[in-house]
C-alpha cells in the first residue's frame, strides 16, 4: 500500500520553543490513524502543518505524493477538515452549508447535487436539511460539517477532537459514522482525540506524542504489549507520565471562553 | 457559480435572516437622529443654519454605513476561529477571493442598513430634495462601505483576540464619525478641527452624501468621489494583504 501521508523528520520551531521536534510517520491508504497526545504536546502544530495552515521549520511531509508548501492548493483538494471549533454558517441552512463547500471546491453543480444528498443521507442528517445550522444540537453539527468534508471526494479526512463536549451516546454514533464513511468512502482519516477508548475503538494505527517528539507507535494492541498495560489509557499515561500540563491561556483560549458563555447551546 | 458570488451570497442571506440584527442595528441611528435632530434642531435655526434634520440625516445614514462596515470586518477576528472563515482558508481558493467576496458582501450590507436608515429619517422629517440625486447617493454609499469594512478588515487581520476592540472603537471609529462633519457644517471651523477633518476620508463621505440628496455639499463632488476611491483603494489593498497573511 502506498503512503497517504508521509512525514520525515519534521521540525516547527517558534523562536527558541521547538514544537514539533524531528517527528517521522506515514499513514496508508484506507486507514484510521490516531494522532494522540496531552494538551500542548505539537499535535495541533502537526495537523495545521500537514494541512497547508503553517509552514515546517525543516523536515518533509507528503499528502499523497505532493508537498503541502509548494502543491498548496493540490493538496487542499485532497483532503476535508473538520476543525476542533464549530465553522459552520449557523445562518444557513445544513443544505446550503454543503452547497457553499461545493463552490468553494469547484464540485461541478450536478455531481454537487447527488453528493450532497448522499452524504447528509449517510450522517441521517437529510430530513434536516433545510433548517438552519443553529438549530442543531453538538453531534448533529458534528455529523454536518463531516459531511460537508466529503462533499469534494477527498483522500483523506482530518478530524482535529471531533468528540471534544459530545455525551458518550453522541460519541458512540460519531464513531460508527467514521467508521461506515471510512469503509463506503475509501477515505483516509486521520484523528485526534483526547478519549483513549475511542481511539482503541476506532483506530486500526496510532502515534503518540509528547513534548513535540513521537514516543511510540503501532496498533492498539502493539502499544498495550510494549507498555505491558491493559488498557490504551494505561499506556498512553506510561508513555507520557501523569503530571497535568499546565497551559498559559493563549488568545484563541480566551476567545473559547468566550464562545462557551455566549453559546446558547 | 462563482465563489466571491457565494461569499456574497452568504452574507445578504445572513442579513436577510437575521431581523433582530437589523432593528437591533436601527436603534442608534434613531437615537442620534431623534435626540440630536430634534434637541439642537431650534439652536441650529436660529443660527440662520436652516433645518437640522435635514441637515443631519445624511450624517446618520453615513454613520450607520460606516459602523455596520467597520464591524463587519471586525467580525473576522471571531469568525476565523469559530465561524465558517475557518472553513474558507483551507479551501483550494485564494486569500483575496476570499477577501473580495467578504468586503463585497459586508459592504452591500452596509449600504442596505443605510438605506433602512434613509427610510426611517423620513419618518422624522427628512425629505431628498432632488431624487435624481439618488444613484449619486448610493454611490457615496458603497464607497463608504468599501473602504471602511476594508479598513475593518486590515485591523482585524492583526488582531488575535477582541482585546483591542474598544480601543478601536474610542480611538478610530467614533473620532472618524465625530470629527467627519456628519454633526456640524464644515464652514468657519477652528483651524485645528479643519485641518482634522480634511484628513478624515468620512467627511468626504458625508459630504458627497449630504450634497445628493439635499443639495448641499461643501466641497465640489468631484473631489469626493477621487478622495473616497483613493483611499478605499489603498485599504483595499492593505486589507487584502494582512488578510492574505493570517495565521490560523
Amino acid at each position: 500500500m502506498p503512503s497517504m501521508i508521509q512525514v520525515e523528520h519534521l521540525v516547527k520551531n517558534y523562536g527558541t520553543f521547538t514544537a514539533v521536534d524531528d517527528i517521522s510517520f506515514d499513514v496508508e491508504a484506507g486507514e484510521i490513524f490516531a494522532f494522540l497526545g496531552p494538551n500542548g504536546a505539537g499535535k495541533t502544530t502537526t495537523i495545521k502543518i500537514l494541512t497547508t495552515l503553517l509552514k515546517a521549520t525543516s523536515g518533509t511531509v507528503a499528502i499523497d505524493g505532493l508537498d503541502p508548501t509548494t502543491n498548496q492548493n493540490e493538496v487542499r483538494k485532497r483532503f476535508g477538515i473538520v476543525f476542533q471549533d464549530p465553522s459552520l454558517d449557523d445562518e444557513l441552512t445544513a443544505y446550503e452549508n454543503m452547497d457553499i463547500h461545493g463552490v468553494l471546491y469547484k464540485v461541478p453543480r450536478r455531481v454537487r447535487s447527488e453528493r450532497i444528498e448522499g452524504l447528509l443521507k449517510l450522517v441521517e442528517l437529510w430530513d434536516r436539511r433545510n433548517d438552519r445550522a443553529k438549530t442543531f444540537s453538538g453531534g448533529m453539527r458534528r455529523r454536518l460539517e463531516i459531511a460537508r468534508g466529503l462533499l469534494h471526494t477527498p483522500k483523506i479526512l482530518f478530524l482535529d477532537e471531533p468528540t471534544l463536549g459530545l455525551d458518550p451516546q453522541t460519541r458512540n454514533h460519531l464513531w460508527t459514522h467514521v467508521r461506515k464513511l471510512n469503509e463506503e468512502e475509501h477515505v483516509t482519516v486521520f484523528l485526534t482525540t483526547h478519549y483513549m477508548e475511542e481511539a482503541d475503538r476506532v483506530a486500526d494505527r496510532m502515534a503518540i506524542i509528547d513534548h513535540g517528539r513521537i514516543v511510540a507507535q503501532g496498533s492498539p494492541a502493539e502499544l498495550k504489549t510494549q507498555t505491558g498495560s491493559e488498557t490504551l489509557e494505561q499506556a498512553f499515561l506510561t508513555l507520557t507520565g501523569s503530571s497535568i500540563r499546565d497551559e498559559e491561556a493563549s488568545p484563541l483560549d480566551r476567545m473559547r471562553n468566550m464562545s462557551r458563555l455566549w453559546r446558547r447551546r | 457559480m462563482n465563489v466571491i458570488a457565494a461569499l456574497w451570497l452568504r452574507q445578504l442571506k445572513r442579513y436577510a435572516r437575521s431581523k433582530a440584527r437589523v432593528i437591533g442595528a436601527l436603534g442608534q441611528p434613531l437615537l442620534f437622529l431623534l435626540g440630536l435632530g430634534f434637541g439642537l434642531g431650534p439652536i441650529f435655526q436660529k443660527a440662520g443654519q436652516g433645518n437640522y434634520i435635514q441637515f443631519l440625516a445624511p450624517g446618520i445614514v453615513a454613520m450607520t454605513v460606516l459602523f455596520t462596515s467597520v464591524f463587519s470586518g471586525i467580525e473576522l477576528i471571531w469568525d476565523r476561529q469559530f465561524g465558517f472563515l475557518k472553513e474558507t482558508l483551507v479551501a483550494p481558493v485564494s486569500r483575496l477571493t476570499i477577501m473580495l467576496g467578504r468586503v463585497l458582501g459586508g459592504a452591500t450590507v452596509a449600504v442596505l442598513q443605510g438605506l433602512v436608515v434613509i427610510v426611517v429619517s423620513y419618518a422624522a422629517g427628512f425629505r431628498i430634495v432632488d431624487w435624481t440625486g439618488v444613484p449619486l447617493a448610493l454611490l457615496f454609499m458603497a464607497l463608504m462601505a468599501i473602504l471602511f469594512t476594508s479598513m475593518g478588515t486590515a485591523i482585524a487581520s492583526m488582531l488575535t483576540d477582541f482585546q483591542g476592540f474598544q480601543l478601536i472603537m474610542n480611538f478610530l471609529v467614533m473620532p472618524l464619525f465625530f470629527l467627519s462633519g456628519a454633526l456640524f457644517p464644515l464652514r468657519d471651523l477652528p483651524p485645528a478641527l479643519n485641518v482634522v477633518v480634511r484628513f478624515n476620508p468620512l467627511s468626504y463621505g458625508v459630504d458627497g452624501l449630504r450634497g445628493a440628496l439635499t443639495g448641499v455639499a461643501f466641497f465640489n463632488p468631484a473631489l469626493d468621489i477621487t478622495v473616497l476611491i483613493a483611499v478605499a483603494a489603498l485599504l483595499l489593498f492593505l486589507g487584502g494583504y494582512l488578510f492574505s497573511r493570517i495565521q490560523l
